[in-house]
């Protein structure tokens, strides 16, 4: 009888050992990723919402095998993702505890998103002590992948001092005669950042110009500007830069719309691509815009198979041209359909890593280099146009569009922004 | 002379936002002793209701001006309605319970009714510029100002104007300062108590839903609007004194006048003005600068 009981355990033991050996060596069927964005409160609207729009959009895409080529292969890593849709809103604190919730509880694969600024910085550290293969989608400050080596953590997007390097050629080459600059950025990294760029880049590029000593920094999300409006409309400088965005952004070009702002200074809103299609004719014309990068109304035009399909399909998806943010998601989903591809549906965060690390790739709108920051900050060209009104079609259209190559507008590998930028952008190759 | 205009009138405007939005406040606490944070919904309600409407009634063509009449509509239309129904569906069961909790059930409304705003409206902002674009502009101290936000002043005195005609020159507003004087006094002298806070509380609903349906013309109605202004009303109340419209006038108007200056003069300190008003004020008068006097009971 023992013996008989003995032989059912091991028997038992056995088909459970080959069973679960059998269960390492597939490849999973399905993959979680995670996908943290704004989904309350002002930066919902104008980012969070077509943010996440464009993940979904583009995660559908891969697990039907409806991307174009190169990528029409089915799922990641021949895996389907569900995607977790996660609210980006609280605070980093309650991110941090969120992450931590998704990596040690509900276990999922890989992360993917995150707007803000504040929320990428204090989550970077996170990510790195939980080895969780994540990539940030959107958040621009370039501190992440300059103030510590990241091993687990990724951005597949250019950073603010591209931005703001950009918006400042921009301004050499369109308002020659400019003599004074001033800003109002909201007082927090992401702000602040945007500001020191482009005003170092200025100091560089046009030293005979001027900052203002009463630039703005209002609190985010403040929502009214009206004496800001003021004391820039009083300051002699005859630039206004601006990295808003979100609800902040449309308050400040209203407010400052129906009282003349944008017709006496030279408004430059490196942000400002994703109010042009929200806002239509209440966008004033004559404001020099940015997107981020090569995004949304900048690359309208753009003929490649894959832009045209990530146009088309989200207009006829959500009724509205994609913005920046759609377009920002897109390409880190795309990304991680990338690392998927390469290294297995049943990689490793180590492995997804590994792959992802200092490659190129074709994304929607634009070539990404995953070259900075050892391989996990991508560089893109960044570019600015003009926006004017279409009355015939009944939008917002830019004109006099320029981009600058990556190799332009950010540092080289190994340096520091502040730096590169104060030593006069050695290197770059514009 | 030029800047010092300025910097006068945008005090003056700013003032008068945090007048309206805080007037509310301030009442429903004198009377009832509710330090509502549920206000900052209020607002944000008569924001969304105001933009909507005045979007809807732009798209079906009619005429821009009725956007005014929308604004004043949907104050009172959020103020009657979320106001009757909390106070009567959820305050009245709690008069007689603990101040503190009162203060977390209105943070719990606070928060249910920013996510009914969510369900209701959706996440997408609101514009409602039609009433500003239609006042224009003027040219006022060497600068551009728009007919609009200075209007917001002109709002702000007949709020105060009229709290003070209501509160000294009428039969309520004897009520009223009975109640806030001594609440069982009042009853044994047969006001109806419940009433006047039923009242009371609609009254201040009204006030947040006008500061909100006001300001929904210069910016884009977005979710969580409510949540700014609630931290800045309290600011303006603790200045001012918890109850006292007087010194939610004066509180708005301190704290207004000095941020203008600060934001002209000296930006980077602008944050920090608001709020070291009140830690000053706290410090030297914790109980405000103008505080109703309280009964002393034996």
């Amino acid at each position: 009888m023992k013996n008989k009981l003995l032989k059912g355990a091991l028997g038992i033991a056995a088909v459970s050992a080959v069973a679960l050996a059998g269960g390492i060596a597939h490849a999973k069927d399905t993959i979680t990723i995670a996908v943290p964005s704004f989904l309350t409160g002002g930066a919902a609207g104008p980012f969070g919402i077509p943010a996440m729009n464009g993940a979904k959009m583009v995660t559908d895409a891969i697990n039907a095998g409806k991307l174009p080529a190169p990528y029409n292969t089915k799922g990641f890593g021949g895996a389907t993702a569900d995607v977790i849709a996660l609210d980006e809103g609280g605070g980093a604190t309650k991110q941090v505890a969120e992450y931590r919730n998704l990596v040690e509880k509900r276990n999922v694969d890989a992360i993917v998103g995150y707007i803000s600024s504040g929320n990428c910085q204090a989550l970077a550290p996170v990510a790195e002590e939980l080895k969780q293969f994540t990539i940030f989608a959107t958040c621009g400050t370039p501190r992440i992948f300059e103030e510590a080596e990241r091993k687990y953590v990724f951005r597949t997007m250019g950073h603010a001092t591209a931005d703001n390097v950009a918006a400042a050629m921009y301004v050499k080459e369109k308002f020659p005669d400019m003599k004074g600059y001033t800003g109002i950025n909201q007082n927090y990294a992401w702000g602040q950042d945007s500001w020191r760029d482009f005003d170092l880049t200025l100091q560089q590029i046009m030293p005979n110009t001027k900052a203002s000593d009463k630039t703005q920094f209002p609190k985010i999300f403040a929502g009214q500007y009206g004496s800001e409006i003021s004391a820039m409309s009083l300051d002699k400088a005859d630039l206004i830069h601006t990295s808003f965005w979100g609800g902040d952004l449309e308050a400040f070009i209203f407010q400052g719309n129906a009282r003349g702002l944008f017709k006496k200074k030279i408004g430059v809103f490196t942000v400002g691509g994703t109010a042009a299609y929200r806002l239509g004719k209440k966008l004033p014309n004559g404001l020099v815009l940015g997107a981020r990068g090569p995004y949304g109304i900048l690359v309208k035009d753009r003929q490649s198979t894959l832009n045209q399909w990530f146009i088309n399909t989200y207009k006829d998806i959500y009724g509205i041209y994609p913005s920046g943010p759609a377009y920002q998601y897109g390409q880190a989903i795309l990304a991680a359909k990338i690392a998927y591809d390469k290294a297995g549906s049943d990689a490793t965060s180590e492995q997804l890593a590994d792959a992802l690390r200092g490659i190129t790739f074709e994304s929607f709108s634009t070539t990404i280099e995953m070259k900075l920051g050892n391989g996990h900050q991508a560089a893109t060209e960044n570019g600015y146009g003009i926006t004017e009104y279409d009355s015939e079609n009944g939008e917002n259209v830019v004109k006099d569009v320029k981009f600058y190559p990556a190799s332009c507008v950010l540092p080289p590998e190994g340096q520091n922004s502040v730096d590169w930028i104060k030593g006069g952008m050695k290197g770059a190759k514009c | 002379m030029e800047a010092a205009l300025t910097i006068l009138l945008d005090g003056l405007q700013f003032s008068s936002y945090l007048f309206i939005v805080s007037a509310g406040l301030t009442i429903i606490f004198g009377v009832m002793k509710i330090l509502n944070v549920a206000h900052g919904s209020f607002y944000a309600w008569g924001a969304y209701t105001a933009a909507f409407f005045i979007g809807k009634f732009s798209d079906m063509g009619l005429p821009d001006a009725l956007g005014f009449l929308i604004i004043v509509a949907a104050a009172i239309v959020v103020g009657v309605i979320l106001g009757f129904i909390i106070e009567q569906g959820i305050l009245k069961h709690m008069y007689e319970r603990d101040e503190v909790l009162i203060v977390l059930a209105t943070f719990g409304l606070f928060l249910v009714l920013e996510d009914i705003i969510l369900i209701a409206f959706g996440t997408d902002p609101y514009f409602a510029y039609q009433p500003m674009a239609l006042l224009d502009s003027v040219e006022l101290g060497g600068i551009t100002r728009d007919v609009y936000g200075m209007t917001l002043i002109g709002v702000a005195a007949v709020v105060a104007v009229g709290c003070w005609w209501l509160l000294n020159k009428t039969k309520w507003g004897t009520l009223l300062k009975a109640v806030i004087f001594d609440r069982e006094m009042g009853i044994s002298m047969g006001i109806n108590v419940p009433l006047v806070y039923t009242l009371t509380f609609i009254g201040g609903a009204i006030l947040g839903g006008l500061g909100g349906a006001y300001i929904a013309p210069t910016i884009s109605v977005a979710p969580g609007l409510g949540t700014e202004v609630i931290v800045l009303s309290f600011a303006v109340v603790v200045v001012g004194g918890m109850g006292s419209i007087v010194g939610a006038a004066i509180g708005s108007l301190i704290i207004g006048i000095l941020r203008a200056i600060a934001v002209h003069e000296l930006p980077q300190v602008e944050l920090f003005v608001v709020f070291a008003v009140m830690a000053i004020v706290l410090v030297f008068r914790p109980e405000g600068l103008f505080a109703p006097a309280k009964p002393r009971k034996i």
